[in-house]
Formats: structure tokens, sequence, C-alpha cells
């Protein structure tokens, strides 16, 4: 299989891959939502066109808002972000985006995070992704207890957790450089997101590890003395198709929801596609050249 | 034979899933981004309540705001408790949820939920004094616990009391426990004084001179006959047990929401085209009876949905377009490993009875390891995203079994034994003769 023979070019491809993402992270930084910092988030809409950005700001400002941003949405809309407002601000919000008689808001969607719930939402976000990953190790480990030969169960869950980590990296990184040009921003369905890419990933890595378990118990019945290298390039080879198959199903149905479906979650499908693209490529050119690679490093460790 | 009854079946559970939809027998349920509507997160600030009255003054607490929701006619209103553990948001919390469908006024919503007074009844500390006390003593420094809270109310009436210039007065009719309470309370701290509370703050603070064994008490506090009256009135629809401050609020709005359902369902229509187009075109014959596999899919979730019922949120309606995508998985492993099977020389019919065993083990584990996931997005998710992870779960768990057993019935049934160049050619593409 050429990508096992050539895995140390795909290792570099795979480490500038990664190494772009957490210097994405690094320069740009990742923009939490509400949902994670507390504060209001606004969307406003003007049914009879939007008025200019200054003149909003002026009525807003005369009003006594005070700490807000504004950005343009769609075509008609305004997206306002401030910290938590007090409930006579809140009351006034409507009257204050509205200029005059001709402009008139109309307010499309509110919401307020506290503080409280804002900290145990990072928290939890923290404690979920970290939970599916030691769930997952465990898992694979678990259902691979009968292949010790030549490397142990536990190496496969390592190395399925790797691999998360890349993907984890990749779409993190994207939507870091994502937040620094399009403004978008860290919420709750990013982090469904990046838990979903990690469910599919782990998916594809396991069923081709699948195959590496099968075609060992297959040698080790008829007695095949067969280089670790083979077995495992030929489990990639034969696993290739499904993988790239399972893959463009799943890209189909993210490219029509990205183009078609509900604005709210087009960030979303983006995460996903990207993730998903990154767990495809992981699955295929990053688990097995590592589990060659970890055999070889066992087997001379032996010697 | 079987086959034709797995179709018939899946005709018959698609009519239904339509028929309930249109009969509104049990039509799809749709969370508050969707249909539009406010959400609304309380803290419960149990800090005055005795530890083992804090599971029934949550309850309280619930009962009252629901009966104050249905009071303004808001239609299937969600109103629920959360526990919150301290290792999770850094402090233990009892938090109220309430879901108000259709309200898409912040503004309103909130003042619905407001004007529900907090009532309390607080002994006095010995030794404290409410007269000496500087803006800086806090309630909880001068009086212990609640010993009576809104959960203790029955009913409240407007009357007026006094010789001469009559003043206007509320009195309170506790329920059995409440008066059983306030009796024993009375008989025990005759000469003692105790805080009347109305929305945190005292409103009185009367000398016990007796036992009181009624089951009444009066609240006098300088109130106009106006002011007497809206108190009792509020009162009668419940009195809250405990204090709450918003945490959270979030309003939609109805054609926001109706825009979000349009695109969701013409993302689906158009997903699940393209991945029966492709199915189709890379796997021929298999490909169609993947696609069938996959209708039969959808009318089931969609079925379940209703049935559950699961509450489809923006999220739901893309895990659901994700689902499909992903459901036709376990048919591609089949499937490819069915054209392994016929490559290495396997009669058509033998290779597909050793395809599905083979890609068997695969499908298991690789899903097994997904639902993992859909749990752990269940538990971290607010409401938008446990819609998200019901939908994923439920899924992976169907798509397994009708991948499964659909195709393979299906497959079978068409019964080819033949070597003919059309089997082939119908099986396998990309495998040569």
């Amino acid at each position: 299989m050429i990508i096992v023979k050539n895995r140390i070019l795909f290792f570099c491809i795979t480490g500038v891959i990664v190494l772009a993402s957490l210097i994405s992270v690094a320069v740009w930084g990742l923009k939490l939502s509400t949902d994670f910092t507390g504060g209001t988030l606004v969307e406003v809409t003007y049914p009879n066109g939007r008025p200019a950005s200054a003149d909003l700001s002026a009525s807003l400002n005369s009003a006594g808002y005070s700490g807000y941003s504004l950005r343009e949405a769609g075509n008609k809309d305004y997206i306002l972000r401030s910290s938590e407002l007090t409930p006579a601000q809140r009351d006034a919000l409507s009257a204050a985006l509205s200029i005059g008689s001709t402009t008139v808001a109309t307010i499309t969607q509110y919401t307020q995070v506290g503080p409280t719930i804002g900290t145990e939402l990072r928290r939890k976000a923290f404690i979920s992704i970290s939970l599916v990953l030691l769930c997952i190790l465990l898992f694979i480990a678990f259902a691979f207890r009968k292949v010790s030969q030549p490397v142990s169960s536990w190496v496969y869950g390592v190395i399925a957790l790797i691999t998360l980590l890349h993907d984890v990296a990749v779409p993190v990184g994207f939507f870091a450089a994502l937040g620094h040009f399009a403004g978008a921003e860290v919420d709750t369905l990013f982090v469904t997101a990046i838990l979903t890419v990690l469910g599919f990933s782990v998916h594809d890595t396991i069923v081709v590890f699948d195959r590496v378990r099968e075609n060992l118990a297959i040698n080790k019945e008829k007695g095949r003395k067969e280089p670790f290298e083979d077995t495992a390039g030929r489990a990639l080879n034969q696993t290739f198709v499904r993988s790239v198959n399972t893959s463009l199903t799943v890209l189909f149905t993210l490219l029509v929801l990205f183009f078609l479906g509900p604005a709210s979650t087009r960030d979303f499908a983006l995460t996903l596609l990207v993730g998903i693209i990154a767990g495809t490529y992981s699955s295929i050119a990053l688990a097995t050249p590592l589990l060659v690679e970890s055999e070889r490093w066992f087997k001379q460790g032996k010697k | 034979m079987a086959a034709v009854l797995v179709l018939l079946a899946g005709v018959g559970i698609g009519y239904f899933a339509y028929w309930s939809e249109g009969h509104n027998f049990r039509p799809f349920k749709l969370g508050l981004d969707l249909s539009g509507g406010t959400q609304l997160v309380y803290k419960a600030d149990l800090s005055a309540i005795p530890g083992a009255d804090a599971a029934d003054s949550l309850a309280a607490l619930r009962d009252t705001i629901e009966r104050r929701v249905n009071l303004f006619g808001v239609s299937e209103p969600l109103v629920q408790t959360e526990h919150v553990s301290a290792a999770i948001s850094g402090a233990a919390e009892d938090r109220l949820i309430i879901e108000l469908p259709g309200v898409t006024d912040t503004q309103k919503a909130i003042a619905l939920i407001g004007q529900t007074p907090v009532l309390e009844f607080r002994m006095l500390k010995p030794g404290a004094d409410p007269s000496k006390a500087t803006a800086s003593t806090t309630v909880d420094e001068m009086f212990d616990p609640a010993i009576i809270t809104g959960k203790d109310l029955s009913s409240a009436e407007l009357q007026f009391q006094g010789q001469g210039v009559s003043e206007p007065v509320v009195v309170l009719h506790f329920n059995s426990h409440g008066a059983a309470v306030f009796a024993d309370v009375t008989k025990q701290n005759v000469g003692k004084v105790f805080g009347i509370f109305l929305d945190g703050s005292l409103i009185e603070a009367p000398v016990i001179r007796e036992a009181i064994p009624d089951g009444t008490a009066v609240i006098s506090g300088n109130f106009t006959a106006e002011s007497a009256k809206e108190l009792a009135r509020n009162l009668n629809y419940g009195a809250l047990p405990v204090p709450i401050e918003l945490q959270y609020t979030q309003t939609v709005s109805g054609t926001l929401g109706a825009q979000a359902v349009q695109n969701g369902i013409m993302a689906a229509l158009w997903g699940v085209a393209a991945v029966i187009f492709f199915m189709l075109l890379w796997y021929r014959l298999p490909g169609l009876i993947a696609g069938v596999a996959l209708l039969i899919y959808i009318v089931v979730t969609l079925a379940l949905f209703q049935l559950i019922p699961v509450t489809m949120t923006a999220a739901g309606i893309a895990a659901f377009i994700l689902s499909v995508g992903m459901a036709v998985d376990a048919n591609v492993l089949i499937f490819e490993r069915m054209k392994e099977e016929m490559r290495s020389g396997k009669h058509i019919s033998e290779a597909i009875k050793d395809g599905f065993a083979r890609a068997w083990p695969s499908i298991r584990d690789s899903n097994i390891s997904s639902m993992i996931t859909a749990v752990i997005l269940f538990w971290f998710g607010t409401s938008l995203i446990k819609g998200f992870a019901l939908v994923f779960g439920l899924g992976v768990l169907v798509s397994m079994l009708t991948a499964i057993t659909v195709s393979r019935t299906f497959l079978i049934a068409l019964g080819i034994h033949s070597k003919t160049k059309l089997a082939h050619f119908l099986f396998g593409s990309g495998t040569r003769l």
C-alpha cells in the first residue's frame, strides 16, 4: 500500500496540517460566543431595509447603551452583542434599535446568558470532549483485546486517540481562521460539531483496524508469515473505497445542509465538513501508518 | 415474500407518519428555535430553606410557575427543574427551566413570570433588632431560615380591618401542612417576632401574641385598597417558596423558525436524493436496495420522532440529515465486502451471505463508538443540543438495523443464483468475471 510505504511523507504532511491549525489558533485565537462568555446576543431585522451602522450606533448611544458591537448579517439584519443588559435596558432595546418611524426594528432572536451558565457550559464542553476521547480509548482497547500480537490492543486505542486529536485540531484551526475572516464564533453547536467529528472519525479508524484484526487472524489460521507492514497495508487497501464512499455520502449531505439548510446551522455544517474530511484523511493516512511504525518500534525494543 | 412484507411495513409506517402529522394525532414536536418562543432559565435561591425541605420547595416552585403560565394561555408550556452539581458549574445550583412556545415577546414573558410573588415567613434571630439594622445588615443575618413559604399557602383574600378608617389587609389561608407548622411555631414562640417577606423584602415584623391554630395569618403592611387587592389576586395564583433569579433568556421569533423549518426540509430532501443517486451510480442493484433501505430508515425514524416524541430543533434536523449520509455506511461496508468475496471467485449468493457476516464486526464496533458519542452529547447539551444527540443516537441505532435487516432481506429475496453476465453487471461494478 502506497500510503504505508511512504508513511514518512504522510507524517510530514500531517505534521504541516496540524502545525498550520495550531498557528491559526495561536495567531487569531478562538472567539467565544455568548453561550460561553455570558452576555447578550440580539438578532434584529429591518423589513424596510436596515439603517447605516453609524446611525444605529448613534441611536443606541443616545439611549444609554455602551460596550456593544454591531455586525451586519443577511440582507436586512444586524447582530448586536453586548454584556448582560439590565431589565430596563432589555425592555427599551426594541425602541432604541428603531430610528424614527420609518426604520422599525423587529427583534428576531434575543439571547441573554448569565455568567454562571457560561462558565458551566465551558466546563461541560471540556469535560464532554475529554470524556468522549477517554471512552473511545477504553472501548477500542476493549474491542481489540483479543489482538495482542504484534502490538497490544492499547496501542490501537492510543493511536485512535492521536488520530482524534488531529481531527479536533484541524476544524479548531479552521474555525479560528473563520472567526478572524468571517466573524464566526465558537458556540455550543461548534462543540457539538467537534464531538460528532470525533464519533465519525473513530468510526472510520475502527473499520480499518478491524480489517487489520481480521487479516492477522487469517494469517494465524493459515500459518502464514507476513511482515506486519504488509498485513496492515492490505487492510488499508481493502477498506479504502469504503472509507472514501462513506465520507462522500456524508459530505454530500453536509454540502446540501450548508447551502440549503437553516442559517443557524451553516457554520455547524462547515465545521463538520472540515472535520469529516480531516477525519477521513487521518484514518487513512495517519492511523494505520502509525500502527505500522509502532509495531517496528516495539520490535526494536524487544531486540 | 419477506421482502414484500418489509416493503409493505415501510409503506405502512410512512403512511402513518404522514397521516398522524395531517390529523394532529402525533405531530412533530418543534423546538423553540423552530416554532418560535421563549426559554427562560432561573436560578432558585434555596439558601433560606432548610435542607430537608429543598425538594418539596422546588416541586412547589415548579407547580406554581406552571399554574401561572397556564393561566396566561400559553399552549404546551414546559416547566422543569434541574439540579446542577458543583463539579460542573463551580457551585451546586438548582434551576427552573421555562419554555413558552409562541411567546416571542421577551418582555412579556419575563413579566408573566415576574408577577408571581415570593412569600416567606422567617423567625427573627434572638437578639436581632430590625429597627437597628443598617444598610449592610443582610436578611440572613437577622432572620432564621424560612419556616413557612409560598408552598404552604392555599388562598388569600382582601379584607378591611380596624375601627373608624378601616385599613385594607390581606388574609392568608394556609393549607393543612402550613396550618400545622404555623400553629406549632406560634405556640412555641409567643412573645417573639417573625418577619413576613414578599419578594425578599420585609413587609412587616409582628410580635406573636398567642398561638394561632386556625391556619390564617394577616398581612397589614401599609396597603392601599388597590395594592392589597392585586397582592391577594397574585397570591391566589400561587406564591413562590423561594426567590428566583433570571440567568438565561432566549427568544426566537416565529418567522425565523418557520424559515429554518423550510430550509431544513429542503436540505433533507436534496440530501437524501444525492445519497441515493450516488449509491445507484456506484453499486447499481445493491445501490438501489440501499436506497430502499434508506427510505425505510427515514420513515421509521420519522415515525419514532413522532411517537417518542423527539423535539425537533435546527440542530436536530442537521443531525437527521447527517444521519442519512451515515445510514448508508453499513450498506457500503457490506457491499464492498460482497464485491471482494466475488472477486475471490465466490458465487453471488454466497458472496452476499459472507459479505454480511464479515462486515458485521466492523459495523457493530463502529456504531458502538458513535453511540458513546451520542450519549455524552446528550449529557453535554442544552435543550437544543439534546435534540441533536437524541436524533443522532436514534439514527445510528435505526440505521444499523435497517441496513442489515432490510438490505439483507431484499438481496436474498431477489434470489439471484445465476452466474449470468446480467447478474454480474447488476452486482459487481468494478469486478471482472
